[in-house]
């Protein structure tokens, strides 16, 4: 039967599992989530937001980009027999049996309003526009609730000492999922304050490169404007040729 | 899983697969296969999803009647929609607004900004997204931005790569645009504040990209979109430009005139709509790569289910290039909880290696990407090469290691951040073991087709970013995508701005276009069985679907 099949028709049918779902009489191991208190048997090895779609919940919320970016898909859950809340991204953590799982599908986080243009780089516009930075209490709650492993609470402290290259480059994997904020005890919105934190120094620590500079002011000039001329008046022969002859800088 | 055993990651047979490649590597270590020749290449083309037979037919109604599409686009294209023009009260606007821009990725949200820099006031802006505001292909571009800023290259030179890449076929004067404001943008980025990868003195760091004659990609490690998007977002937020979530648009209104009008959104909780009268809208909704085309796994995001295609093509709007996909050598084959998603170019731009079963390196890794794509499918299907996985999918190893091993060691932490988590998460470490990948589909290459000022042959409608065709040809490069995005985000901004500001009389409201679709429809035979758009994909297990009853 399968020499029959094209190719496309045989990667068709073994991505089926992915794409249309995976069939039960393929199923060899099974667990058994609840979701929301209720209990599914669910087939292992799918993720918890695979899982539950198995189950028959159908996503609006809690589901974005589907591989760990976007911060959408933010989990709590229980194991049976272990007093630990925990936290995951459902789109890249695996299913376990015994879960008890919730979606978080919106984090209330207030975000300041600013003109960065018009801001002080210095440690007292983070106060003027997040002086709950003051509160934290250092428990380190945020950082144990954070699925991409990031120092949170270290961020936060630097960025109560005004260290902005510190809070830039420890904070900068921050997919702003809010679980670190829906856990602090401070009532900290920790993301809103790193992403302000961040855009603070890409703008006044990191000056505009000169080769930058040059290229802008060269085609503010016009200086291209001949060979836009040649290029858009060129057959595509002509520009088949152009295109053969460039040089690759060498690596 | 407890029943399988896993060592590092992998089921007792992969890793005991893996142990051949480990063998091999020193020795492959200075050695890349050549890259192939002219007639190579077109011999194993035959293979790529877009060439090979089947997969696609001609459209048979509408602007484009006769060109051919993938079937899965067709189908969305001759299906019927989501409501009846009886339905919808047209009369209550819910906001009237200058303009109306529809999806928050990259291109949506930089429209938004440029149109309020453009003196619109931001209360008379409306974004609208599907699901939030960021839940997008965008946040998801891994490797970079293409720029031309330094100084042996030019914009000239960025052209001409870009042309070759889409096989001559983009339209030149909107490639121009591409190309010309590239650097502007990166000017932009840096004054928001965007973190872009730097040189020691300061310069960015530019590194290669498949198809280029100079290195001129603009990262941010490998979260370059995530960064992008969520600086240009704050900007958004604090220019306090109006926004909804999770209010997809699902059918466009007209003037009665022929002219783009404004749209009908749906609240996709509570199932009532809204009506948005506009004077201009921009379609920036991305792409298509959740519709699975040819049985394919993606990398896109939930949405990108061909909603603006759709809706722009009901109301008159002309598409070009829509047959071609573009599919990435590189998706995760394994483990099957990320099947599809991206791993990024820049592995093999620095080192990794793709490999067969028998530990052989067996293609240049640097081809284009429909022929490295191509490539893989020969070596798992028709020299049976490849590696079954145990959910019976076929794919090469990617020899990360070789990455540490050419590029010393620690360099896949501090240059892939965001796939070295991924992998960890599933107790693999792409330092030490390889990864298996198997091509995944990527990128709409085509779509609405647009001017240099994002404009489409539908008054009052303008377009943005993935969803529109003609900037890339046949075939995108990569990091040309998101440069894409704020290029023709900037620019559809401004140019709609100025186009609502000289809209004066305004026709009334109507679903006239939708009317005459159906009457289309109907006249070529087609039947009511599928609707569109579809909004998202369905994922919900088979059992449960085949006992669902409607009943509240
Ligand atoms: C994994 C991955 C890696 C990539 N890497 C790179 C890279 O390194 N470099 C590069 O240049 N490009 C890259 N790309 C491509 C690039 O990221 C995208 O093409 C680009 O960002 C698309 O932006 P967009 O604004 O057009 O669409 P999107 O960012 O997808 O935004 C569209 C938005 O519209 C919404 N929407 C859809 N339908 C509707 C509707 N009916 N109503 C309302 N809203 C709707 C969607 O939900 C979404 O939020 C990558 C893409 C992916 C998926
Ligand atoms: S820092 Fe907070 S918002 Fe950011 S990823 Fe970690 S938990 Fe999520
Ligand atoms: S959870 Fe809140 S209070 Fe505790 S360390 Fe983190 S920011 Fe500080
Ligand atoms: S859905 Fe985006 S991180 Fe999980």
């Amino acid at each position: 039967m399968k020499e029959k099949m094209s190719i496309m028709d045989r990667i068709a049918e073994s991505n089926k599992s992915v794409i249309t779902g995976i069939d039960e009489k393929d199923i060899e191991y099974w667990v058994t989530a609840y979701i929301m208190g209720k209990a599914y048997k669910v087939p292992a090895g799918l993720t918890i937001m695979q899982a539950m779609e198995f189950a028959g919940y159908r996503f609006v919320r809690s589901a974005g980009c589907r591989a760990g970016f976007c911060g959408a898909c933010a989990t709590v859950y229980r194991k049976a027999g272990d007093y630990k809340l925990q936290t995951a991204m459902a789109c890249q953590t695996r299913v376990e049996d015994g879960m008890f799982l919730v979606q978080i599908p919106f984090a209330p986080g207030d975000k300041a309003v600013y003109d960065i243009n018009k801001e002080e780089y210095n440690v007292g516009t983070l106060f003027k526009h997040y002086p709950e930075l003051a509160r934290c209490v250092s428990c380190n709650t945020c950082t144990k609730a954070c699925p991409q492993d990031l120092e949170v609470m270290d961020y936060i402290q630097d960025a109560i000492k005004g260290d902005f290259k510190a809070v830039a480059k420890e904070s900068f994997d921050c997919i702003q999922c809010g679980l670190c904020a829906i856990r602090c005890p401070a009532e900290l919105v920790q993301y809103h304050i790193a992403q302000l934190a961040r855009r603070m120094y890409g703008r006044y620590e990191c000056q505009e490169p000169e080769h930058l500079k040059i290229r802008l002011k060269e085609i503010e000039n016009g200086n291209y404007k001949e060979g836009w001329d040649k290029f858009l008046n060129a057959s595509i022969k002509k520009l088949e040729k152009l295109y053969a002859e460039r040089d690759r800088e060498s690596d | 899983m407890a029943e399988i055993k896993f060592i590092r990651g992998y089921p007792e047979y992969m890793h005991e697969l893996i142990n051949i490649v480990n063998k091999t590597r020193m020795k492959r270590k200075d050695y890349d296969p050549p890259a192939m020749s002219k007639e190579e290449r077109e011999e194993v083309l035959k293979l790529h999803p877009d060439y090979a037979p089947g997969g696609k037919r001609k459209i048979s109604i509408g602007q484009n009647k006769g060109d051919r599409g993938p079937n899965e686009v067709v189908d969305l294209l001759e299906a019927y929609p989501l409501i009846e023009e009886g339905e919808i009260d047209l009369s209550k606007v819910d906001y009237d607004v200058d303009i109306l821009i529809i999806g928050g990725g990259l291109a949506g949200t930089s429209a938004a900004i440029w149109a309020n820099n453009q003196g619109l006031p931001p209360e008379k802006i409306l974004l609208t997204n599907k699901l939030r505001h960021g839940d997008a292909n965008s946040m998801m571009a891994e490797g970079g931005t293409q720029a031309a800023d330094r100084p042996n290259d030019s914009p000239l030179i960025h052209f001409l790569d870009a042309m070759g890449g889409g096989h001559f076929a983009n339209k030149p004067d909107v490639l121009k645009g591409l190309v010309e404001d590239a650097p502007l943008i990166m000017h932009w980025l840096s004054e928001l504040g965007a973190m872009i990868d730097r040189e020691e003195n300061g310069e960015f760091t530019e590194k290669w990209g498949g198809g280029t004659c100079r290195r001129r990609m603009h990262a941010c490690r490998d979260y370059t979109g995530l960064e992008e998007l969520r600086v240009i977002r704050d900007e958004f937020r604090d220019r306090k430009i109006s926004c909804l979530e999770y209010y997809p648009v699902i059918e466009l209104l007209t003037d009665g005139e022929g002219r783009a009008a404004g749209a009908v959104l749906w609240n996709f909780e509570t199932g009532d709509y809204k009506i948005v009268k506009a004077k201009a809208t921009i379609l920036a909704t991305g792409g298509f790569g959740r519709l699975h085309i040819r049985g394919f796994p993606t990398t896109n995001h939930y949405g990108a289910t061909c909603d603006g295609v759709v809706l722009a093509y009901r109301v008159g709007a002309k598409l070009r290039d829509v047959d071609t996909v573009q599919y990435h050598p590189t998706g995760a084959a394994f483990p099957p909880q990320i099947i599809g998603l991206l791993l990024t170019e820049k592995l093999r731009s620095m080192g990794a290696q793709p490999i067969n079963k028998d530990g052989e390196a067996f293609v240049f890794p640097l081809e284009p990407r429909d022929v490295e794509a191509s490539s893989f499918i020969r070596e798992c299907y028709i020299r049976e090469k490849g590696i079954l996985t145990p959910t019976g999918m076929r794919g090469v190893w990617l020899d990360t290691p070789l990455i540490e091993l050419k590029n010393g060691e620690g360099t896949i932490e501090n240059a892939f951040p965001g796939m070295n988590r991924m992998f960890k998460r599933f107790d693999i470490d792409m330092a030490k073991d390889p990864v298996l990948v198997f091509p995944t589909l990527h990128y709409q290459n085509g779509g609405v087709e647009t001017d240099p000022e994002g404009k489409t042959n539908i008054g009052g409608l303008f377009v943005a970013g993935e969803i529109s065709g003609g900037v890339h040809g046949k075939n995108r490069l990569m990091g040309n995508s998101t440069l894409d995005c704020m290029v023709f985000g900037r620019r559809s901004g401004i140019y709609a701005a100025e186009y609502a500001k000289t809209v004066k009389r305004r026709g009334k409201l109507s679903l006239e276009h939708m009317k005459k679709y159906v009457n289309m429809l109907k006249k070529a035979g087609i039947k009511p069985e599928r609707r569109a758009p579809i909004l998202l994909p369905e994922y919900r297990g088979k059992a449960v679907l085949a006992r669902m009853i409607d009943i509240f």
